[in-house]
């Protein structure tokens, strides 16, 4: 299965910011930042359909998204997934002693996981922090 | 019957609009319809009315359940923490009203805590920029009644502040912009093509974390001197149009956000970015603003700043108020485990820090203090949900240009629920008997 390299940026997006306000715990804030946004080049080159789940994987961590095409492009090469866990789960969290996390700017690496399931926010957190 | 509340505050984001009108039940209980309000805003004032919600705070087991405790109870677990703890973290407190910040404080202060808002994973850059080189600003107003170029570099109102756009930045007819959107030029950078871009007469797509040279390559055709070929992925032509768009305005602004506080080059992209502003008022009259994103981070920085000396990052376990991002900011302190309780309040630091830093909130002892579940609460071992600040309580928040506005309350909390304020007042008055205070 094929495998691309790209540039991850996390931040906001209309639906993630709905769906914070219509409570973290439902299914649509998964729907809306359990997501990656991928140039349609990027997801030829992946080989996967639009809507397919699949992980990505930096040097600080891994997590299973949902591949959907950009509404926001052409970026290719880019990356975006809305702010939330799934993205600060592999973002890079050096600040440089700045206090400021790098949230934009982390390469990753995205394979088709079709099998797996994307986790709800606040599980994916709690399984992360080992907390039931 | 039902009445309308007119000239609500929206408690969302930065832009504080003070134009919503909400319908609520004749008896004030209910909050029925939301007009004027973006899709984020209205979500925020029905959510609150969801069946589901919690309304009395529990303690989390270790089995996974939650245990329901009177708010007694959870105001003596707070304060016991506070009182133990060496260097606990008090995060948070942008979503909550400056009266309530106030006396949080007082409780850090007491507790010699780590402070710190937000901005932490927002702005903070920019309050270090804004300290290296201070930062020539105006107000929204101005810029409604004004400005005739308007550059948005790495923010995305069109998502993150809805109505920013509509309300002060691009489309309203001002005192001089009677054409509305007709008498501004937009620019907008941003490594995607993002709905703002689309909108705007040029878009610059940068390469993404490049901000600090093309803000540099402006100021170089500025002066009219050379350029490489390529900057930042742009081409030199495009940055001497833009240069030259810059200079011919009557009053410009710049409106930056996470595009540039959160790229690899941080504090220095904002320096560069108040130094183009600084650059062009040789020219032309031109101001610069963050685009804050809690609807009162701001207040919470000008609290932290009017009380300890410094907008964020402030560390009092000495007795005194140190500021030291890097070694006293919220995530790195969390990150090398210095932390050893968490005081969450107002925002959710589970979901929107590194994951590394989340998995310390989980191995400390913990409150959250907030009207939603959160990834925050998640990990937590005490919630405690409060009323809505800005929907079933007011208080007093600053918008993103520093204009303070009092929220309104519209509704009545569901019955005995706390305010933010009124949870702290009582933390504040049992710590104050735990450490022996008068």
């Amino acid at each position: 299965m094929a495998t691309i390299q790209v540039n991850l940026i996390s931040g906001r997006s209309v639906q993630q910011g709905v769906a914070i306000e219509g409570g973290k715990e439902k299914p649509a804030y998964r729907t809306a930042a359990g997501i990656i946004e991928l140039d349609p080049s990027d997801l030829k080159k992946l080989g996967a359909w639009k809507s397919t789940n699949v992980r990505v994987t930096s040097d600080y961590g891994n997590v299973v998204v949902k591949a959907i095409e950009t509404t926001q492009g052409p970026h290719p090469g880019l990356a975006f997934i809305p702010m939330g866990p799934w993205a600060n789960t592999i973002i890079n969290p050096n600040t440089y002693s700045t206090g400021m996390p790098t949230f934009k700017g982390t390469p990753v690496k995205v394979e088709v996981a079709m099998n797996e399931h994307v986790l709800l926010g606040i599980e994916l957190v709690q399984k992360s922090c080992g907390v039931k | 019957m039902t009445k309308t509340v007119t000239d609500v505050i929206c408690p969302f984001c930065g832009t504080l609009c003070d134009d919503l009108e909400v319908v609520v039940s004749d008896d004030g209980k209910k909050l029925l319809e939301v007009y004027n309000a973006c899709v984020i805003g209205t979500e925020k004032f029905l959510h609150s009315q969801s069946k589901d919600r919690v309304t009395r705070p529990r303690l989390h087991q270790p089995d996974g359940t939650w245990k329901e405790i009177s708010y007694d109870d959870a105001v003596e677990y707070t304060a016991q923490m506070l009182a133990k703890a060496k260097k606990p973290l008090m995060y948070g407190w942008s979503s909550t009203n400056c009266e309530a910040q106030s006396v949080g404080n007082e409780i850090a202060e007491m507790s010699r805590a780590c402070c710190d808002n937000t901005a932490a994973v927002c702005h903070g850059t920019t309050l270090i920029a804004v300290q290296d080189i201070g930062i020539p600003s105006c107000t929204l107003g101005e810029i409604k009644n004004r400005a005739d170029r308007i550059i948005f570099w790495g923010c995305n109102p069109a998502h993150a502040h809805p109505r920013h756009m509509s309300r002060y930045s691009i489309f309203p007819r001002g005192f001089f912009t009677g054409k509305g959107q007709m008498s501004r030029k937009m620019v907008v950078v941003d490594p995607r093509v993002t709905d703002t871009a689309k909108m705007a007469d040029v878009h610059l797509q940068i390469e993404q974390g490049r901000d600090y040279e093309l803000l540099n390559a402006l100021r170089v055709a500025l002066n009219n001197e050379w350029l490489p070929d390529v900057v930042a992925g742009i081409s030199k032509e495009k940055i001497r149009e833009v240069a030259d768009m810059m200079k011919s305005g009557r009053f410009g602004i710049i409106f930056f956000g996470m595009g540039v506080t959160q790229s690899l080059s941080k504090n220095h992209n904002i320096d560069e970015a108040i130094a183009l502003t600084k650059h062009l008022n040789e020219f032309t009259k031109f101001s610069i603003m963050p685009m804050r994103g809690h609807y009162n981070v701001t207040g919470s920085g000008e609290v932290f700043a009017w009380q300890f000396g410094f907008p964020y990052s402030v560390d009092l376990t000495r007795g005194f108020a140190r500021y030291n991002p890097g070694d006293s900011s919220s995530v790195d302190l969390l990150i090398r485990g210095e932390v050893d309780a968490m005081f969450t309040i107002g925002s959710d630091p589970g979901a929107h820090f590194p994951i590394s830093a989340v998995k310390q909130i989980a191995n400390v002892p913990s409150v959250c203090i907030d009207p939603h579940l959160t990834p925050t609460s998640g990990v937590s071992k005490l919630h405690v949900p409060v009323a809505f600040n800005g929907v079933e309580t007011g208080g007093n928040c600053y918008r993103m240009d520093n204009v303070p506005i009092d929220c309104r309350k519209v509704v009545e909390p569901p019955e005995g629920m706390l305010t933010d304020e009124q949870f702290l007042i009582k933390v504040r008055d049992r710590l104050k008997q735990l450490k022996g205070v008068a």
